[in-house]
């Protein structure tokens, strides 16, 4: 097909490069510059989509991006499929497919429309009536039909493969629409020196300017004008254009969030380019120049297919080279839909008749529309339309006699202008109801930013022009460009012109009358929902669900505000305004989400020996940010026989672990010992400079919050370590307490975790691996026993060395700076493979560490454990005044009896290992909810002890040792034996070897 | 009070549905009433429907200073689950799920609680020992949660992505299939017209402006925008704002109030068919049954009673989504919106008698309120109407911050609520 609607010349379009597309499998042929809109207008083609619920046919409403009705999906591949988007914001491409959305079997015959007839059943709300009989039919029948019926397009089905990017950027000031007012506003800024950021939702920059044909700017066609303005803007180097830019929405502190299209609009996007962009701009100020919405009217069937906004069509046919039809009917309230049947008369398109719902419209635009022979009927309202799928009729009635129908195949109306306060209203400045304009606009400002032009209701090129340079002027000045001075443009024609009309038209039946025309919701569904006492705009919103569309009511609001202004009885200023939230039109959560995907989706943080690790087998698993070395399988190994494997060498022989995750803190200072007394449950005033001590730190509520091995480098250094999880965690809280508690300590805290790679030697042969290596240091059992630490050399490089074990083996630390990690690490492994050396991961370190009953905070505690529930009362300084939570434990619950403690568990068949989470509990028969005593925290499998082994918190659990209890498990309960939690060397004969 | 059915529906609507009578009344407050509530959220609505209904007290009044159920009401993500650990929360999140699963009936009208089931992902070796944990808890306490391996998760909810190439790649997960969501909105409505066709006034647009208590210290009524109104009860249930309500009365509550934030995508056909919430990569998901994807964000690191967020906070929530459901990187977002919480240092709620004779109060809930409505409003009217609490709420108390009686699911669950 081709475009039988183009008109003869004119438009930004080019019609010499034609474009095939397709909608609904059917191609059709558009040209460079048209939108899926205009083409599909310019093929005859006004039926464009179905509404939400009833499934009405629905045309194109308008131009631009309050578009409620033609709403397709847009597919280029099967994995780039985009629902929802509006016909009128998509640019044409060649082979560019849409789809129509929300009908079945057609968009022409959709088995829906059933809901249209059903439509006195399914008033506003009738779901909250109904659907409730019989109870189960709900989940079973109800929902899922429900569900089916609603939605609108269908979601991809496939992973996005397109990538999106994120960009922050600053700048003096930020102009938000290229319209008139934008424009002007971003020249005055520029001229002055400041850095300016101009973006417009458009392909093209220029707003209303690219629509107008008549007006002169500087004695020249606005047009000329406007693509002067735009090169001079072009050619400042502080000066940055953003076309196919929405600004979404208006963060504190100024901050504005722009999307950026950038392939969508592309026949075929380059590779390296990113689908969108998402801009985060802090701007000194703001420049909301965001023009106005034009209204509909509110009259039974003005959502039929052929109904058009009146200056949409302007621009449909001064733009896009586009006729919406042949025989056109302007219905009014408003003088500017004057112009746009002067424009489309101008074109060539037959004005059937123009009429105005006021009795006696005047003014230069009446005048010229009088003068141009067009058929004018004021004091003349329109109260319906017929036909089917396409306007055929109108009916017009004035003084309330209906006059007979009008044939024409479209009819334009303009319930006049309202002001896109959206942007102001979301940087939380307070509106102001403007009486004359009977509109909402900008008040009381909280941000640094200013409204120019329509959006605040200056209407008129001149106007906006003055209004625009003006804005641009005083937000520069207001940046510091203290020179900036407005020249605004002058102009001729564009008149503001004047009228308005908000709510249903006067004697119109609010039945089928719409507002929001995606969700259906008419004049009656208000009227309705007021009888049923919703009074607030918000409970009307919501029961009705008008402006709760994909275009979030821009259509529609100031209408239904009208309606239920009405129908309250109450003036609209007292109704008041729901809360306009962001984004302006909806954002792509790709675009959000931008790089922040795969690998970079979190940071991920590797030891110096991760690489080590990795190349020797080793299964990583995540720990916080960490990638932790889990296990070290050897050939067909699962975890179970890798770990029982690498548990028995540590025991046997000598075992080499990566123990660098810790968290590691240098507190260091005169004061580091009281520090260190006030922060920990234990003392360390007496702890000896070459000695480690293991440190439990509560939270202020008594609870165990980490624990860690610190050894006194000097009088005034303390290494502390922490868990790997915690580190964060105990270094926020240290500095909360130093800089808010306690100042007058002299005392410095460094995280130190990455500058330290940790290896951990562990096993009889952990001495004799080491020795060779070793300088500076009498690691001998004497001199250097068990919770040791001195500073030497291993391998040629500086170390701090630990003496500790949480293995309960023969152990040793070696700390050396993070760049040596893995030369160390292989020198140790090459001296210990005499010993057999084996390599092991987390989990060996879990079932060694649960062999000797050491606790791993967050797993045996779980912030409600008390230092004496994990049965380490004797780490308490008990001499100390004061320490964090200390005065908790003081309080009776933290005391009693039957609290949670530490035990260990024996199941009476050895091979049976508890799951971890399972519960305790005495008499397994007991019906729910049962009475629980405790849980199991940890449970292995012991190679080395030849049974499985558990750990558990049970209440009461120290009295209960030698008693038997039951783990309730689906398959049945298990009993235990509740047993001391060490299960190995309960002397802790071998760590002293 | 005018029956809603199929029936009534079709009857009216040959009169073109003119002869619908409000839902609920507007009236103008009486000098006193035996018992006021303070915040006309679900919460508040919810205690005056239960203390008409099975307390039978009458003369009571919901004093709301916006519009009824304006509130985190209306601003949540309609999750409902009680797979707690603690017995003390399993009780009061099992016993409200209880109320759920009849509540329609309850109120004839259709809150729409769709036992549609609740997956949360574990992503990490410790989020399965705790969500197993969870299990075994539950599963003891009679509440249903069952664990269920990668590819089971996958098979109840097809979008998700459980590719071991994921930055933390889904384990498995804990299901609690009586789980859901419902329509907010009805809830409060619903509340609002049973509560008030038992006589019980609802004053909106009303600020509560002040507590005054008697020479002995006990509660006499409120001062209101409207003038004093007299009551020997008064319960305070005003979520983010509880503690500027009780500090009327002198009292300073464990309590910090945070802006949370939400937000939905464009409506599409039905593709997502449960909720998901993973708590280690923060996205907690469900599809309405309009079609939009409901999406919880997180709280701001800071303080606020600003009902907005930082963008980085719902951006973030998306670069998750982005990860668990890589098809929905090209849905688009709708609306964001943001709501305050009121969050104690144990994140479970305070459902207690105050120190104040007659003042009691209903707060805490954290980010997770919406889903203890029933259950929360039926055991504070409990305790406002006995002056004792129920033994369900019993543990609830204000005095467990004194006395380090905690019910610590944020420490123990390590999952938002």
């Amino acid at each position: 097909m081709t475009g039988q609607f183009r008109t003869a010349k004119g438009g930004r379009i080019d019609r010499a490069q034609k474009l095939l597309f397709s909608f609904d499998d059917v191609v059709y042929e558009g040209v460079q510059g048209d939108t899926l809109a205009s083409a599909l207008l310019a093929n005859g083609v006004h039926l464009m989509g179905r509404s939400y619920k009833y499934h009405r046919p629905r045309g194109v409403l308008s131009a631009g991006s309050d578009e409620p009705n033609a709403l397709v999906g847009l597919y280029r591949d099967k994995a780039r499929y985009t629902p929802n988007l509006r016909a009128p914001c998509v640019e044409l491409y060649n082979g560019l497919m849409a789809d129509s959305q929300n009908r079945w079997p057609s968009l022409r015959w959709d088995i829906g429309i059933i809901n249209d007839a059903l439509s006195p059943l399914l008033p506003a709300g009738f779901y909250y009536k109904t659907f409730k009989w019989p109870a189960f039919a709900w989940k079973k029948y109800y929902e899922p039909f429900i569900r089916a019926a609603a939605g609108l397009g269908r979601s991809p089905t496939l992973a996005d493969p397109d990538r999106y990017d994120n960009r922050w950027a600053h700048c003096d000031v930020l102009v938000v629409g290229s319209g008139p007012a934008g424009v002007s506003a971003a020249l005055a800024a520029a001229e002055s020196g400041a850095r300016v950021i101009l973006c417009d939702e458009q392909a093209e920059l220029g707003g209303s300017l690219l629509s107008d044909v008549q007006a002169n700017i500087d004695d020249q066609p606005a047009q000329a004008w406007l693509a002067g303005a735009l090169a001079t803007l072009a050619r400042h180097p502080r000066v940055q254009l953003l076309p196919r830019t929405t600004a979404f929405g208006y963060f504190a502190h100024n901050m504005v969030g722009l999307s950026e299209r950038i392939t969508d609009h592309m026949a075929e996007p380059a590779a390296h380019l990113p689908r969108e962009r998402l801009w985060q701009v802090r701007a000194t100020e703001v420049v909301i120049a965001a023009g106005a919405l034009e209204r509909p009217l509110v009259f039974p069937h003005n959502d039929r297919p052929g109904v058009m906004l009146a200056d949409s069509a302007r621009t449909y046919v001064n733009r896009y080279g586009v006729k919406p039809g042949n025989l056109v009917v302007v219905a009014t309230a408003h003088d500017s839909a004057y112009r746009a049947a002067l424009d489309l008369h101008a074109a060539g398109v037959k004005i059937v008749t123009l009429a105005d719902q006021r009795p006696s419209p005047s003014g230069p635009l009446i005048d010229a529309v009088r003068d141009a022979g067009i058929p004018l009927r004021v004091g003349t309202s329109v109260t319906g339309t017929g036909g089917g799928t396409r306007v055929r009729w109108v009916s017009l009635s004035s003084n309330g006699v209906s006059s007979e129908p009008v044939v024409c195949d479209t009819l334009l109306m303009s319930g006049g202008w309202t002001p896109s306060v959206h942007l102001f209203s979301q940087s939380r400045g307070r509106l102001r109801f403007d009486e004359a304009l009977q509109a909402y606009v900008p008040g009381q400002s909280v941000e640094r930013e200013r409204s120019a032009g329509a959006c605040r209701g200056v209407f008129g090129l001149a106007a906006a022009l003055q209004d625009g340079a003006q804005a641009g002027a005083a937000a520069a000045k207001a940046a510091g460009y203290a020179s900036a001075r407005a020249n605004p443009a002058s102009a001729v024609g564009g008149e503001a012109g004047t009228g308005g009309w908000l709510g249903l038209v006067p004697g119109a039946s609010p039945v089928k009358a719409f507002l929001d025309f995606q969700n259906d919701v008419t004049a009656k569904d208000i009227k309705l929902a007021v009888r049923e006492g919703m009074r607030s705009i918000e409970h009307i919103k919501r029961y009705t669900t008008t402006g709760m569309a994909t275009d979030q009511g821009k259509t529609s609001n100031m209408n239904a505000l009208g309606v239920a202004s009405g129908a309250l009885d109450t003036p609209i200023p007292q109704v008041g305004h729901t809360t306009f939230r962001m984004p302006y039109t909806p954002v792509t959560f790709g675009a959000f989400a931008a790089l922040s995907r795969d690998g970079l989706f979190d940071p991920a943080r590797q030891t110096p020996m991760h690489d080590w690790a990795a190349e020797n087998g080793a299964v990583f698993e995540d720990v916080g940010l960490w990638k932790r070395a889990h296990y070290f399988p050897k050939s067909s190994e699962d975890l179970h026989k890798a770990v029982d494997r690498e548990c028995v060498a540590v025991r046997q022989s000598v075992g080499i672990f990566d123990a660098s995750t810790l968290g590691k803190i240098e507190v260091v200072g005169p004061d580091a010992a009281e520090f260190m007394n006030r922060m920990y449950i234990n003392a360390w005033t007496k702890l000896g400079v070459g000695k480690c001590r293991y440190g439990i730190m509560c939270r202020e509520d008594g609870f165990v919050m980490d624990d860690g091995v610190v050894g006194r480098m000097a009088a005034d250094r303390f290494h502390v370590t922490t868990t790997t999880g915690g580190a964060p965690r105990v270094l926020a809280l240290m500095e909360d307490y130093l800089q808010t508690e306690w100042p007058d300590l002299d005392v410095w805290l460094t995280s130190t975790t990455e500058q330290w790679a940790v290896i951990a030697v562990q096993g009889p042969r952990a001495r004799d691996v080491l020795a060779p290596l070793v300088e500076g240091i009498d690691i001998s059992a004497k001199a250097f026993p068990h919770m040791s630490v001195a500073e030497g050399r291993i391998a040629g490089v500086p170390t701090r060395l630990f003496r500790v074990s949480f293995s309960g083996e023969l152990g040793f630390e070696v700390n050396v700076p993070a760049d040596y990690g893995r030369a160390v690490w292989e020198a140790i492994y090459a001296s210990g493979q005499q010993y057999g050396i084996t390599p092991y991961g987390t989990e060996t370190m879990h079932v060694l560490r649960a062999e000797k009953g050491f606790i791993i905070v967050g797993q045996e505690t779980d912030g409600t454990a008390t230092p004496d529930d994990a049965g380490l009362t004797w780490a308490i300084g008990k001499a100390k005044k004061d320490f964090v939570g200390k005065r908790s434990l003081d309080r009776a619950s933290m005391k009693g009896a039957d609290r949670k403690q530490l035990v260990g568990l024996l199941t009476e068949n050895p091979a049976t290992v508890l799951e971890e989470g399972a519960q305790l509990v005495a008499g397994p028969k007991q019906p729910v909810p049962m009475t629980l005593l405790g849980h199991v925290t940890s449970s292995y499998h012991s190679a080395n002890l030849g049974h499985s082994i558990a750990l558990a918190m049970l209440s009461g659990g120290r009295a209960r040792i030698g008693t038997s209890l039951f783990v309730p498990m689906p398959q049945g309960a298990i009993k235990v034996k509740i047993v001391d939690p060490v299960f190995y060397d309960r002397e802790g004969a071998r760590l002293d070897g | 009070m005018q029956n809603f059915s199929a029936f009534a529906l079709l009857r009216r609507a040959f009169g073109g549905h003119s002869s619908w009578q409000p839902q609920w009344r507007t009236p103008e407050p009486k000098a006193s009433y035996d018992a006021i509530i303070v915040g006309a959220g679900g919460h508040g609505l919810g205690t005056a429907y239960y203390l008409a209904k099975e307390h039978g007290m009458r003369n009571i009044a919901v004093i709301e200073r916006g519009w009824l159920g304006g509130g985190n009401t209306g601003r949540n993500t309609t999750i409902i689950r009680s797979n707690y650990l603690f017995d003390e929360s399993a009780a009061l999140y099992d016993h409200s799920v209880k109320l759920w699963e009849t509540l329609s009936e309850e109120l004839n009208y259709n809150v729409m609680y769709s036992a549609r089931g609740v997956m949360m992902l574990a992503h990490t070796i410790h989020d399965i020992q705790v969500f197993k944990r969870h299990v075994h808890a539950n599963r003891a306490n009679g509440v249903d949660n069952e664990w269920l391996t990668a590819e089971q998760a996958k098979e109840f909810c097809p979008p998700l992505n459980i590719s071991p190439n994921l930055r933390y790649p889904v384990l498995g997960a804990a299901l609690q299939r009586r789980g859901g969501t419902a329509r907010h909105d009805a809830v409060a409505w619903g509340y609002a017209r049973g509560a008030d066709d038992m006589g019980v006034d609802i004053i909106q647009n009303c600020e509560v402006t002040g507590i005054r208590r008697d020479a002995s210290g006990a509660v006499m009524g409120v001062d209101t925008a409207k003038g004093f109104i007299g009551a020997k009860k008064v319960g305070v249930v005003a979520a983010g704002h509880t503690s500027v309500v009780m500090a009327m009365a002198g009292m300073r509550l464990p309590l910090e109030s945070f802006p949370l934030q939400a937000l939905v995508s464009e409506p599409v056909k039905p593709v997502f068919p449960c909720v998901v919430m993973s708590n280690t990569v923060h996205a907690y998901i469900s599809q309405s049954d309009k079609g939009e994807f409901v999406i919880g964000a997180g709280t701001d690191a800071f303080v606020s009673y600003s009902q907005r967020g930082g963008l980085h906070i719902p951006s973030h929530t998306l670069d998750a989504i982005c990860e668990l459901f890589p098809m929905f990187r090209r849905m688009r977002m709708l609306r964001n919106w943001g709501g305050i919480v009121d969050t104690t240092p144990d994140r479970s709620p305070i459902i207690s008698k105050t120190p104040v004779p007659g003042l009691y109060v209903n707060c805490g809930w954290g980010t997770g309120g919406f889903k203890a409505t029933p259950g929360s409003a039926n055991v504070f009217a409990h305790t406002m109407a006995r002056d004792e609490p129920h033994p369900i709420n019993a543990p609830f108390t204000l005095e467990r911050f004194r006395d380090g009686v905690m019910i610590d699911e944020a420490a123990a669950a390590a999952v938002a609520h």
